[in-house]
This record gives C-alpha cells, sequence and structure tokens, in this order.
C-alpha cells in the first residue's frame, strides 16, 4: 500500500482523450470517467450518475460540466454536483496533465474508495 | 339539423368570427367558404415583415388547413364567388361551384385603389394588399433594381423599408408636402421622413405622378421601365407599388342589390338590408364608417358570432383605434383623433436631439388622440386614457410626460406598464386587457411570450404590443422572465432554432465555434441540447464541407449503437426494406454466441435487434456482421431509421405494385442521410396496408395507377394518421417526391422536431406545393438531396471496424490489474 500512497498514477497521454471528450479507467471500485474540456483542463469523476446511474464519460462535456447519456442530468466536472434542479453528487478525484501525461492522485482515489 | 352558414371571404374578420362562433354555438352551422386566394386565413398586418424577410409566411398563417377540418368546415381556396342569387339562396364561383345558404356572410374585404393613370395596366406594377403582391415584390427584389413606391402612409412606407431590406433601390413618391400627413403634423412629418432616408430610402414629396412608363411592345409584353412626375421628372423603376389606399370591396354585393354605399350597409348587428346576409370587415359601412384597422374588424367578427349564436344584443359600437408603423427601427404609434378643430388643443413635446416628437389631442379635458414618435412606449397609456374618456384636467401639466412621470418611475417602461389599471387594454387587435393577461400568467404559470400568446391571444395579430406583453410578463414574474429569451434553442443562447439555421446560411458559418462566435452564444461552448442541434444544421448546411464534431453527438450517434439502461449497446443491422437470407441470420446466430449476446429481439421496423452488447465488443461485432455483408441499420440515428413493407405483388394475390422492391430501393437511395429527427417509412403493395404505412414520417400506398405518397404520420407519444402528399404514376416520381420532401424537412426541420411536428408548423399545403406543385422546385431539392448523400453513405460500423474512434470503445487505463500486481 505505501508504494503507491501520495503517488501520482500515469494513467496514459492528454492526447488519448478527445477535447470535449472522456475515457474511462477502470478499478477494483468501479469505473472512473477522465475529461479533457476544450481548454485542456483534465478531471475525473465517478463514471456513475448519481440519478440512475448512467455512464458520464459516454456523456456531452459543456464548459466545466457533462450531461448524461441517460436523462441529460448535468454534472459538475470540477465539484461532482448536478447542476440546476437536481440534487445529487458523484464523487470527484485528483488528475492533473504534465507534459502531455495524466497523473491521476492514487492517494484519493484510495483513500475514498475505502468503505 | 345544423344550418347552412356560408362566408364569402377568408380573411381576419370572417376568421375570428368564426373562431368566436364555434366556442359559442359549435354545432349550430354547417360552414363553407370561399376564398379569393388559394390559402388559409393568415395574419395581413403581417404582410411587411414577410416582406422585410423577418417572418416567412408559415410564421403568419392564423387557421392552418387543421382548424377547418377539425370543426368540419368546407374550404374552397381559389375560388372567387361571382354571384349571390337571393331568390334561391345560393352562391356561385367563378369554376362553377354552387352552395345553398340559410345565412350568407359578405366578407370581401377591400381592394387597392389604383391610381388610374397611363400605364397603370403593365407587367410590374403591383399594389400591396395579399401574400400574392408580396411574392411578386420578392421575385421582383431578387434581381435588385429599382423600385418606386407609390403612397407615403403606413403601408407605402412598410413596403419600402421591406423592398429597401431586400436590396433594392427604393424611391417614395407621396402627393402630399410631408408623409403620413393624416397622422403627423408638419414636424413630425419631417422627423419621420429623415427617419426614413437614414435607411437609404429617398422620398420624394409633393410628388403628382402622371405616367407610367413602359417598354418597348415590339419587344415583348410591355413592362414598367420609369415613373413621371408631372413636373417632368423621370425615375426608372424596374417595379412600381402603388399603396394610396383602399376601398371597400362591395362589387358583389351590389350586384345583389343589397344597399351599398361606400361599403355593404349593415346595422349595429352586422347584417345587411337582407336580414339574411351579413357583412364585416373592411367591406362593410356603418352608421356612414368604414374600417381598415383590425382591432374594429374584431369587434365586429365578435358582434357577428354572438348574433349568429342567437344573441340579439349585441351591437358593435366603433371606438377609438390606434395603429403602429411596422418598420423595424422606426417607432411611430398613433391613435384616436388627431386631426385639428377649432374646439380642439393640442400638447406638443419634441426633443430634437433624441428624435423624440409627442403629441396629444385634447376636447373638453378629454384625450382624444395622440401621435408618438421616436419613443412609443407610453402608447399604451395614452391609449387607454382616450378610450376611457378619462377627466385629464388635473393632470395636464404632466400629461405630456406620460405614466412613467406619473407614477414618478422616470423613463422606466416597466412602471409605465405597471401604472396601467388591470382593464386597460393592451393588445387592442383582439381585444385583452392587462389584469386578463397578469391573471393568466399566474393562474396557468405561462413563461413565454408564445405562452401568452396561445392562451390570451394578446400580442398574436399584429404583435405592436409585444412589447407591452413582455413587461407584463417581466413585472409578474421578475428576473426569471428574459424578454430577449423567447423560445431560444437552449439556454446558451437568445436566437431560437429558425434563426440559428437561416443565420448560419446568411453568414457562411461553417463549424460550431463560429456559430457560437457569430452569433454570441453566452456559453462558452454551448451545452447538450445546443451542440448536437449545430452540428446537425452544419451538416445539412454545408453537405461535403462540414466536418461533423463526433464530441457534439449524443452517444448512440457517436459510438454507432443504442446505449442501454445498463451502459451496454444494442446492435441492429440494416435489412433492406426489411428482407433477409439465411446467411445473414445463420452470421448474426453466429455472433449472438460468440459475443454472450443475451437478447435478440425483431423490432417494430421488421429488423432484428442484439441486446446488451458491451461497448468494447462493438468493433468485433460489426466487423463480424460486415463480413457477412450487412451494415448498421442506423436504429440510434436522427435519420433514416427503417422502411418497412409488405411482399406486393411478389406474392400477395391483393399486391398491386413491387412494395418490397421499392421499399428496398428507396432504403438504398436514402440510407445515411441525416435528418432532425428521426424518419421511419413504409411501402405497403396495397390499400389493405399491412406495412402500417400511414403513421409513418413517410409511407406510400400503392394503388392499381401507380403510388399515393403519404406523410407527417406519427405512432409514438402522438398518435396520428398521414396526410395524403399526393398521387404520381411512376416509381422514379415517387422516389424524387421523396427524396425532395425529405430534403425540405432537413433543410426547415428543427432539431428533434419530427416530420408531423415540422408539417403543422409550416402547412402541409406549403410543403405540398414545393415537393408537388412546382416541378422545378421538386427537382431542385431532391437534386441537393442526392447531393448530401455523396458524403452520407458511408458504413460508420465497416470505419470502427477498421480502426476508427478506437478510443470510444477501449478504457484508457485498467487499474484493477495495477493494484492486483501490487
Amino acid at each position: 500500500m505505501t508504494m503507491i500512497d501520495k503517488a501520482w498514477l500515469d494513467i496514459g497521454a492528454l492526447a488519448d482523450i478527445p477535447r470535449q471528450g472522456a475515457r474511462v479507467i477502470r478499478t477494483p471500485h468501479g469505473c472512473i470517467a477522465v475529461f479533457r474540456t476544450d481548454d485542456d483542463a483534465v478531471f475525473a469523476i465517478d463514471d456513475k450518475c448519481p440519478h440512475k446511474g448512467g455512464p458520464l464519460s459516454q456523456g456531452i462535456v459543456h464548459d466545466r460540466a457533462v450531461t448524461c447519456p441517460l436523462h441529460n442530468w448535468v454534472i459538475s466536472l470540477e465539484t461532482g454536483e448536478a447542476q440546476g434542479a437536481d440534487v445529487g453528487e458523484v464523487r470527484t478525484h485528483r488528475v492533473r496533465a504534465e507534459a502531455g501525461r495524466l497523473l491521476l492522485d492514487a492517494t484519493t482515489l484510495l483513500d475514498k474508495a475505502e468503505p | 339539423m345544423p344550418q347552412k352558414l356560408v362566408v364569402i371571404g377568408n380573411g381576419m374578420a370572417p376568421g375570428r368570427a368564426l373562431e368566436k362562433l364555434f366556442e359559442l354555438a359549435p354545432d349550430a352551422y354547417e360552414v363553407t367558404i370561399f376564398n379569393a386566394e388559394p390559402r388559409v386565413n393568415y395574419d395581413r398586418i403581417m404582410l411587411s415583415p414577410v416582406l422585410s424577410g423577418e417572418k416567412t409566411y408559415e410564421e403568419i398563417v392564423i387557421h392552418g388547413d387543421g382548424w377547418y377540418v377539425e370543426r368540419g368546415i368546407t374550404l374552397y381556396k381559389g375560388h372567387k364567388v361571382v354571384e349571390i342569387d337571393r331568390a334561391t339562396k345560393t352562391i356561385t364561383s367563378e369554376h362553377g361551384a354552387a352552395a345553398p345558404y340559410d345565412k350568407l356572410i359578405i366578407a370581401t374585404g377591400s381592394l387597392p385603389i389604383v391610381i388610374p393613370v397611363p400605364g397603370h395596366d403593365l407587367a410590374g406594377v403591383l399594389t400591396y394588399r395579399d401574400l400574392d403582391d408580396v411574392h411578386a415584390m420578392l421575385l421582383a427584389a431578387k434581381h435588385g433594381g429599382r423600385a418606386v413606391v407609390i403612397g407615403g402612409g403606413l403601408l407605402g412606407l412598410e413596403a419600402a423599408a421591406g423592398l429597401k431590406e431586400q436590396g433594392m433601390d427604393v424611391t417614395v413618391l407621396h402627393l402630399m408636402p410631408t408623409l403620413m400627413e393624416r397622422q403627423l403634423d408638419v414636424a413630425a412629418g419631417h422627423l419621420l421622413q429623415k427617419a426614413v432616408e437614414a435607411r437609404g430610402i429617398r422620398v420624394i414629396t409633393k410628388a403628382n405622378t402622371k405616367a407610367l412608363i413602359g417598354s418597348d411592345i415590339r419587344l415583348g409584353p410591355a413592362h414598367v421601365t420609369a415613373v413621371e412626375l408631372d413636373d417632368g421628372t423621370v425615375l426608372p423603376a424596374d417595379i412600381v407599388v402603388m399603396a394610396v389606399g383602399i376601398r371597400p370591396n362591395a362589387g358583389l354585393a351590389k350586384a345583389a342589390a343589397l344597399d351599398v354605399k361606400r361599403g355593404i350597409v349593415v346595422d349595429a348587428g352586422m347584417a345587411t338590408s337582407d336580414p339574411d346576409i351579413y357583412a364585416l370587415g373592411e367591406c362593410a359601412e356603418v352608421e356612414g364608417q368604414v374600417f381598415g384597422l383590425v382591432a374594429p374588424l374584431y369587434e365586429m367578427a365578435n358582434v357577428l358570432a354572438a348574433r349568429l349564436a342567437g344573441d340579439t344584443t349585441a351591437v358593435f359600437q366603433p371606438s377609438a383605434t390606434a395603429t403602429k408603423l411596422k418598420v423595424t427601427g422606426i417607432n411611430l404609434f398613433s391613435a384616436g383623433d388627431f386631426a385639428e378643430a377649432k374646439d380642439r388643443e393640442e400638447i406638443v413635446l419634441r426633443d430634437a436631439a433624441r428624435n423624440v416628437y409627442r403629441r396629444l389631442v385634447l376636447q373638453n379635458d378629454r384625450l382624444i388622440g395622440a401621435v408618438l414618435f421616436g419613443d412609443t412606449s407610453e402608447g399604451a397609456w395614452f391609449f387607454d386614457h382616450i378610450r376611457r374618456k378619462t377627466d385629464i384636467a388635473g393632470l395636464r401639466e404632466t400629461l405630456i410626460f406620460g405614466a412613467s412621470f406619473a407614477s414618478g418611475g422616470a423613463g422606466d417602461p416597466t412602471a409605465a406598464v405597471a401604472a396601467l389599471a388591470d382593464d386597460a387594454e393592451i393588445c387592442g387587435c383582439n381585444g385583452v386587457c392587462k389584469g386578463t393577461i397578469t391573471s393568466s400568467i399566474t393562474k396557468l404559470g405561462l413563461a413565454t411570450l408564445d405562452d401568452v400568446r396561445a392562451h390570451t391571444k394578446a400580442s398574436a395579430s399584429c404583435g405592436s404590443c409585444t412589447g407591452l406583453v413582455e413587461q407584463l410578463l417581466k413585472l409578474s414574474l421578475g428576473d426569471t422572465y428574459n424578454p430577449a429569451a423567447i423560445q431560444p434553442m437552449c439556454g446558451c443562447t437568445h436566437h431560437g432554432h429558425d434563426d440559428v439555421r437561416r443565420l448560419i446560411v446568411a453568414q457562411g458559418l461553417k463549424s460550431i465555434p463560429d456559430v457560437m462566435q457569430a452569433l454570441e452564444w453566452r456559453t462558452s461552448n454551448g451545452c447538450a441540447k445546443c451542440r448536437p442541434a449545430l452540428n446537425y444544421y452544419l451538416i445539412a448546411s454545408w453537405p461535403g464541407e462540414y466536418a461533423d464534431d463526433s464530441q457534439s453527438r449524443f452517444i448512440n450517434e457517436r459510438v454507432h449503437a443504442n446505449i442501454q439502461k445498463d451502459g451496454t449497446f444494442s446492435v441492429v443491422p440494416r435489412m433492406w426494406g426489411g428482407l433477409t437470407s439465411a446467411s445473414e441470420l445463420r452470421a448474426i446466430a453466429d455472433i449472438v454466441d460468440k459475443f454472450k449476446i443475451p437478447t435478440v429481439k425483431v423490432t417494430g421496423g421488421q429488423r432484428i435487434d442484439m441486446l446488451g452488447v458491451k461497448k468494447e465488443d462493438l468493433p468485433a461485432v460489426w466487423a463480424d456482421l460486415g463480413k457477412a455483408g450487412m451494415v448498421s441499420g442506423a436504429a440510434y440515428a436522427k435519420g433514416l431509421r427503417t422502411v418497412k413493407t409488405c411482399v406486393g405483388s411478389d406474392w400477395c394475390r391483393f399486391g398491386t405494385q413491387d412494395s418490397t422492391g421499392l421499399g428496398v430501393k428507396i432504403e438504398k437511395f436514402m440510407w445515411g442521410s441525416w435528418t432532425p429527427a428521426k424518419v421511419k417509412m413504409a411501402v405497403s403493395g396495397c390499400p389493405r396496408n399491412c406495412a402500417e404505412a400511414t403513421c409513418k414520417d413517410v409511407g406510400v400506398i400503392c394503388v392499381e395507377s401507380g403510388y399515393d405518397i403519404h406523410f407527417a404520420g406519427a405512432a409514438g407519444l402522438d398518435i396520428k394518421g398521414t396526410e395524403v402528399l399526393g398521387h404520381v404514376a411512376t416509381e422514379p416520381e415517387a422516389i424524387e417526391v421523396i427524396a425532395a420532401l425529405v430534403q425540405l424537412y432537413r433543410e426547415q426541420g428543427r432539431y428533434l422536431e419530427r416530420i408531423y411536428k415540422w408539417a403543422r408548423r409550416v402547412g402541409v399545403e406549403t410543403i405540398r406545393a414545393q415537393v408537388l406543385d412546382d416541378p422545378e422546385r421538386r427537382r431542385t431539392l431532391a437534386e441537393r438531396f442526392v447531393y448530401s448523400q455523396k458524403f452520407a453513405q458511408v458504413d460508420p460500423w465497416a470505419e470502427r471496424a477498421g480502426g476508427k474512434d478506437r478510443h470510444e470503445f477501449r478504457p484508457l487505463a485498467d487499474l484493477t490489474r495495477a493494484e492486483a500486481a501490487e
């Protein structure tokens, strides 16, 4: 555990995700969606809409939000909170882009994954 | 047994009368209408915005075809009535159609006055009265050139502004020294002239037309080339528009020996000298007066409807009217009686720097007339005082500053509206007062201008009170109402779908960022509502040029399969016309086994659906389907889905044509096309209609003599039988008509608007006129469809099986293994 504690995991290249798109990372605790916005900011949130569990990675990305493909809930990529009249939240994860690589904070991943 | 009610004329006044009559006594009459114009009832007041290009004909239709059908009204379009036989109580149209009546309404309207100068009958000399006039002007304006408008009144100026807007070089000739001299004094007339000239329109006053000069008849039919004035000036002209006034069209009534003076003489109950015959609208004369504005005409309509429904107390009392110049950017409002007379006084306010002019006409401490130029926001308040005949002695010193001063809220238009009493009239055309609107907004939860129009009719006719209605929405809803955002595409823009489509083409916008930049999107990159719509509009507008933006597509269209509730996908291969074969079925069976696909189902569109396919398996599934010769069935697309068929003359003992073959041909021709919403088709081989073609977006029913083409059906949220588009004799014609129809829909439909909704919005008649009746238009539409298909018919499954968009189908990283390793 200590080996990857406080470590940034290299999960791929920024270029692997299309702008205004997302890709999925599989983890033992479910899928995480990693988003790349129009201005190359990156975000990671659980790939599971708080509404009916829709795969947020498949939604349309606009500004810093994604619209769930199942029932059009809009989820903030920054806070994980549902926007507008809907109420709900998904977990966010720390991710950053550095020198064209995507780095995911394994600590938050593991900490939050604990029951 | 309902009585027979026959109506001659189908303008706004009889339209309103029938509307009211069907509310009051829905079953009392069997109604037949004869309309000399070949169309339904439309809003004549809005012709100027149609001429200037701000509106389309479809947007000004008051009663679509369906309205007549629902009420069981027989409408003869393009039937001019030529005789009323009062002895036999029968009327006859020029095409020989005859109709007996118990009650007859004459609503023949008015005729434009044509100045009888030499050359007035040349080609290119137009009047400004109906949609045909507007079409003639638009046609002439296509070639640019010079237009001369004779008449500097409301209509003339609106025509001039519209023609200018269409790119013509425009001159207005006015006989009097200043424009609109009946409404404006000399000073205001000059202000108006300045404003008109500032739009690049030349104005010549004191211009007396002597003759219209035509082209040399040896060169073909004479067409107007110039206007000659009596001072010798010759103005070259490619078209001349006469807009000098109207006179009641009472010839038919006169021929029937009814009492006719200027108009058809009627009593306060709208009855003519024959008690079974009524007249209303611009052709009617009440107490020596004839009327041309919509408010009194609608009032006549209400009275007539009440009378026909048995209320003998309803009487017509002419009241003050208000009017507004409908030229964008020039604000002019006039109300009541503003002629000068001995016992009248005037209060005038001029602010030259702001180009503001106000003139109030008073008589015995009552306001009887008002003219506002430049700033018309107080129009309703003044008009209210005129109608109420308020004693203004106490207000006199500040009256001219209007309600905002009276209530202390200087210059705030909302305050001006807030100051109005609940029974103050807001919509003069439809007689709707402030209280009705505000209580509807609150009680019914109305939030948009269209809502208010639908529920109260306020602002639904000439639209000049739109600003007031918006202020009322603002007053009632506070900040939640955004007046600029009337039916916008979404929260990212104030533009509606139609405007965006028009502007994409007009401004040559060729990418989503271009559109957002040019049309001032409020968000940096749109939302899930507008982006897919824009992506479609760009594809439809610029075939071959626009590069599809897959990030602006819903997941189904991005990965070419249908997402299911558990995040897996369903796969539906194309089976042309519903035909399949042993080898296809065998391949499907093998794929289902190989990829452990849990559910296989036959769809409503005669296809096979494999459900529960994992996303990462999709490319491999498609590769196997491709090997068996199958392509994407587009079951996920806002595009052509399926063409369902019956077995037709190949097998069926009733089949009249090869319906299966035609279905296959249509599907092979049209697959791959993107449309505003999904398009489902069917071809039935005989009228027994086993392919259920009469609830499809487009359906064909084969008959012995050819093909009946249907469209605009629905069998989903809404259930609706199709409309018959028409009959053609051959397969190639059927295919061309369908291509033209779908292309027109591709060009006009709003994103996610199914064909039946589009047809309801623009009118079945309008669509038929373009894709069936006009062979030239049909051909060009079909050609555009064929052109766009060049770029659309690429199998997306084959592309993806070959590696395109690989990132869509694979996870970025798999950390389940990382942890296992640890």
